[in-house]
């Protein structure tokens, strides 16, 4: 279970403040208006951002000064999920070891892994030689690789076409079902939150609401969320 | 930037000790030569009138600098032609030619029998001297045109191309560009550059010794030279040395204030798509200062060629011991230089400008100072004449970690802009950091501030005349030595193997950052 | 036990000391390079000690003062008239033991301390095709027309440019200044140090230069080239003398001795004239090679010894710089 407790973030004249637990294997959207701290809210949780009070907890450790590559988590950003001077199994291979001295066995792994998101072959090639959607996958694969159980996505597929946008929504699920991982996703687009599941988390005002189930949310919107919706 | 939830990495360790060995060998090298005069002598008149020289040298230098460099960098920005990028290239061949060679070059025009002079009288008009304020000038600008104007270029091509176009879409004309797109940049660019030729001219040595036509030109790093050697008043040299920190200190802060523009190994190959300058008479205009900065620049560089090339092939052979000596040296001081910067970066970007300012603070020192600071401290735990040659590429290295930062510093901080919470979340830190993020993604700058390093280490007579050993003299103590004993023939030609191998070195190491980086 | 790990590499050290003493001399980096007179001399001085002569190189007085009474140095040689003094008032250096009434100076020399191994004169020299009528004394090169271009040395940075000083000040005395004024409109420039005022010479920058009366006698013997001479003045001319010195705590006495002994030796005093380009210190005139016979040589020596040079030297720098920087 993550864990928020009484996170506090400030900064200038921007704050915002966050209080609720997510259960493990949530698939929770994280919505709200632009500026509104969906990005910050997924920064505190990876540990790129200090919060000025209050604690981040997984199944009751603190994380709150862990550096973020010690967390159990995964993240996927908007762009610049992959090195460009590093081959497509370097970049899957860094999900195992950040050194990459990777053994036969592990080596092994990242091929399965590229295998398993439809990738299978494409080990040597750069990322430039790919298309947006394989990039996402081979994103995706070293998520697989890590298995870490929280993984944080920061509308990562909002350069892709809807169609692939849907499919790439379609692998997290499978992904994320797979590895029993909790996922929380930013996203501005509705469908995106409804086609991931479950709940929703409205940022909006300076505060990250607890999680509500989605359909619920969108069906009776509250006043924040239907000015957003318009 | 943000204040980040990690503890403090190994990382800004080793940057803590970069910076402390810099310190050690910057201000501790004073602290050692202060401590060691134990008395200090006022100053007199002789020491004010090189502390005006000084100033009065550094700041016209610097202004004379920039404004040649604004219409020739704007004229390179704007045009295209066949040969551009092979001509910017050896635009900046000046900034990293061994001064003694460069005043070879200068005088074989400049001089009284110099071409200048020559064309002069075919056309009957009275001969110009080279020595005094004006050779002083005329051969800081030879070295600094070129670092101007590769800055303000740099800022030409820094203005998004989707303003040249809104541009040419409102009709606007060439002065408008100038006024509208041109003058902000400017504004941006040129206070830094400025800042920068002043310090770098604050310490000219050699320079004002040879073309300075009298006691009239002498500079600080000169009254330090007398005070040293021929008083051997470390006292004095030391005072003179904090004099010389001091007027430099000011201008970094100014500089600190006024942000300095980094500069790039890249991209100048590039030129600006420009639909506002097609008028005949701006061509011609154009074409004027891109031929007059051409001919300023490569012409001397022509004649250290044209001179040293018929004995090139008859020079003794300790001459090509001493060269394959200084290329030795210039590649560790090269490789020094790196193992430096690249902490001392990291630390930069981390905690902060603290880092940066120690990183710069070589370029006020006195080699001088250093040099007999460093034999104070070395001579009881080590034997300085043994440690000749791997303190000469230390000192180099560390000479020239200024411009290196220059290059590298932003470059880095675009790189953990882009990718650095990626490499956080996966936990790469470090020496798999660096190893797998840092060194690919800053290839460019990294050549291209190796291939500095190694040439101004090349060029460089040597921090220690000290340490001096006669069985290991570098090239250009070897091409003294020439001068030294009525070789002047063989002198030209191992300036010409000197200047070969600089640009030699300098173009490896450039090309080394360029080949195969990916995109 | 460590004890006796210690003694075989006491035992070892004294074995390989036994075998070859090394002696340290300090030497000027011109003198020790491949074209100065320092292989040459470690040649035949170690065909006779049966040692090795090891050369370090550099600022010669800096580094001795710096080391002080820790220096690695033996003996040092290359020193000059300008740093005696200094350089025997720090009380490093011992008395050489020569014979100084043997020596063949233009002067004599009492100092029983440091020991001349060569001389010359500083003159100005010019190029017999580029210079039809040189002046012919000091007075006429200062009334000569101020396109007669002329490079100097200067006095805070060189030995030559501090010898020039002390030649105007013996030649003008209290009249110095207006003389340096009269001089100065004819100043080309002002070099740190010998090699780059003649290679602005030798390049056709400048008529003539400050060099020695000897210098004529590389491009006659070397270069077969006799359009280089010294232009010779009545007044006199300053001498300038090269000399050698024994280090009173040297760790190899008697090597030092011999040293001393050889730096005097005809061995070594037939070499200067083509090794240093200099006059011998201790040689007779019929034995100097055939091309020193075509120098120019003056009548008069003008010389100040250290005291009197020591009195002036301050007053006379900055009545130079004065009169350069009108």
């Amino acid at each position: 279970m993550l864990t928020l407790e009484g996170l506090v973030y400030r900064s200038d004249d921007f704050s915002l403040s966050a209080d609720f637990a997510v259960p493990p294997g949530a698939r929770v959207a994280v919505i709200g208006p632009s500026g509104s701290g969906k990005s910050t809210l997924l920064d505190m949780i990876a540990g790129f951002l200090a919060p000025v009070q209050g604690r981040v907890l997984w199944q009751g450790n603190d994380l709150t000064r862990m550096p973020p590559g010690d967390r159990p988590i995964s993240l996927l950003f908007q762009d610049n999920n992959l090195f460009p001077h590093l081959t497509v199994a370097q970049n899957v291979g860094l999900g195992l070891r950040p050194d990459l001295r990777l053994s036969a066995d592990q080596r092994a792994a990242v091929g399965a892994a590229l295998a398993r998101v439809g990738l299978a072959g494409y080990e040597a090639r750069k990322p430039a030689a790919l298309s947006g959607g394989q990039r996402s996958r081979v994103a995706l694969a070293r998520v697989l690789l890590r298995a870490r159980p929280l993984m944080l996505l920061d509308e990562p597929f909002a350069a892709l076409g809807p169609a692939l946008r849907a499919e790439m929504l379609m692998l997290v699920r499978e992904l994320a079902d797979e590895t029993g991982a909790t996922v929380l996703m930013v996203t501005h687009d509705p469908r995106d939150a409804r086609a991931l599941g479950d709940q929703t988390v409205l940022v909006a005002g300076g505060l990250a609401h607890p999680p509500q189930p989605t359909e619920a949310l969108f069906n009776d919107p509250p006043p924040a969320l239907r000015a957003y919706l318009g | 930037m943000a204040r980040r939830a990690q503890p403090i990495s190994v990382g800004l360790w080793v940057g803590a000790a970069a910076a402390a060995l810099i310190l050690m060998l910057t201000l501790g090298t004073l602290g050692a030569v202060m401590h060691r005069a134990g008395s200090f002598s006022g100053f007199g008149p002789a020491d004010w009138a090189a502390i005006r020289f000084t100033l009065l040298q550094a700041s016209l230098s610097a202004l004379i600098s920039v404004a040649l460099a604004i219409p020739v960098a704007r004229a390179l920005a704007r045009r295209q032609f066949p040969g551009r990028g092979l001509l910017i290239t050896l635009l900046g061949a000046p900034f990293i030619l061994p001064v003694i060679v460069a005043i070879l070059g200068l005088l074989a025009v400049f001089g009284r029998n110099g071409l200048l002079n020559i064309a002069l009288s075919w056309a009957g008009i009275e001969p110009v001297s080279i020595y005094g304020l004006q050779g002083v000038l005329v051969a800081h600008v030879f070295f600094n045109l070129p670092l101007a104007t590769r800055l303000i270029l740099q800022g030409w091509l820094s203005i998004p191309s989707e303003r040249f176009r809104l541009a040419a879409s409102l009709n606007f004309r060439a002065d408008d560009v100038n006024r509208l797109l041109g003058r902000p940049m400017l504004r941006a660019v040129v206070p830094g550059a400025l800042v920068v030729i002043f310090v770098i001219c604050m310490t000219s040595f050699a320079v004002a010794l040879t073309l300075g036509g009298g006691p009239r030109s002498t500079t600080v790093e000169l009254a330090i030279y007398q005070a040293f050697r021929f008083d051997f008043d470390l006292g004095h040299a030391a005072l003179l040395s904090v004099v010389q920190f001091g007027l430099s200190a000011l201008a970094a802060v100014l500089a600190a204030w006024i942000a300095v523009p980094g500069f790039s190994g890249a991209g100048l190959d590039r030129p600006v798509l420009r639909w506002d300058a097609r008028r005949g008479w701006l061509r011609a205009l154009d074409a004027l200062w891109i031929g007059l900065a051409a001919l300023f620049l490569l012409l001397p560089l022509g004649m250290v060629v044209g001179q040293g090339v018929a004995s090139l092939f008859s020079l003794p052979p300790q001459v090509f011991g001493a060269a394959l000596r200084s290329v030795l040296v210039a590649v560790g001081s090269a490789c020094l230089m790196l193992a430096l910067a690249l902490p001392l970066s990291v630390a930069a970007v981390r905690a902060g400008r603290l880092f940066e300012v120690i990183g710069t603070l070589a370029i006020a020192a006195s080699p001088l100072v250093i040099g007999t600071g460093l034999f104070i401290l070395l001579r009881p735990v080590a034997d300085p004449v043994a440690l000749a040659l791997p303190v000469t590429a230390l000192v180099n290295a560390v000479m020239s970690l200024p411009f290196a930062l220059r290059a590298l510093l932003p470059a880095l901080r675009e790189v953990e802009a882009t990718y650095g919470h990626l490499a956080d979340s996966l936990g790469m830190r470090g020496w798999a950091r660096l190893r797998l993020l840092l060194v690919p993604r800053l290839r460019r700058p990294i050549g291209f501030s190796m291939g500095l390093a190694a040439a101004l280490s090349m060029g460089d007579l040597g921090v220690i005349a000290l340490f001096a050993d006669p069985s290991q003299a570098t090239l250009p103590l070897q091409l003294y030595r020439l001068m030294g004993s009525y070789r002047l023939d063989q002198a030209a030609g191992a300036a010409l193997l000197l200047l070969g191998l600089s640009l030699a070195l300098f173009w490896l190491f450039d090309r080394g950052g360029r080949v195969n980086a990916d995109a | 036990m460590k004890y006796p790990i210690f003694a075989a590499g006491a035992l070892f050290a004294t074995m390989a000391v036994a075998e070859t003493p090394v002696l340290t001399v300090y030497a000027p980096d011109y003198f020790a390079s491949e074209w100065g007179p320092g292989p040459k001399m470690e040649e035949l001085f170690e065909a006779e000690c049966g040692c090795d002569l090891q050369f370090r190189t550099g600022d010669l007085m800096p580094r001795l003062l710096l080391e002080g009474d820790k220096t690695d140095a033996d003996v040092v040689i290359g020193l000059n008239t300008d740093v005696t003094k200094k350089a025997r008032e720090s009380g490093l250096f011992a008395p050489h033991g020569q014979d100084n009434a043997s020596l063949t100076l233009p002067i004599s020399w009492s100092d029983e301390v440091f020991l001349p191994f060569n001389y010359s004169h500083v003159a100005f020299i010019y190029d017999t095709t580029r210079v039809e009528n040189p002046p012919a004394s000091f007075d006429e090169l200062l009334n000569a027309p101020d396109d007669l271009k002329i490079v100097i040395q200067d006095p805070r940075s060189s030995i030559s440019g501090q010898a020039l000083m002390l030649w105007v000040k013996a030649v003008y005395g209290d009249k110095s200044g207006e003389a340096w004024a009269k001089l100065s409109p004819k100043i080309l420039t002002v070099t740190k140090g010998w090699s780059e005022s003649y290679g602005l010479f030798t390049d056709g920058e400048a008529d003539m230069v400050l060099s020695y009366t000897t210098s004529p006698a590389y491009h006659i013997i070397a270069e077969g080239d006799e359009t280089k001479k010294a232009a010779i003045f009545p007044e006199g001319h300053y001498l300038f003398v090269e000399l050698a010195g024994k280090i009173s705590g040297t760790d190899q006495p008697e090597l030092a001795d011999q040293f001393m002994a050889f730096v005097v030796s005809e061995a070594f005093q037939n070499m200067i004239p083509t090794g240093n380009w200099s006059l011998p210190a201790k040689l007779a005139d019929d034995k100097l090679p055939e091309g020193f016979a075509k120098l120019n040589m003056p009548e008069t020596v003008l010389f100040f010894d250290e005291e009197q040079a020591a009195a002036l030297r301050d007053a006379a720098v900055e009545e130079w710089r004065a009169a350069l920087s009108q």
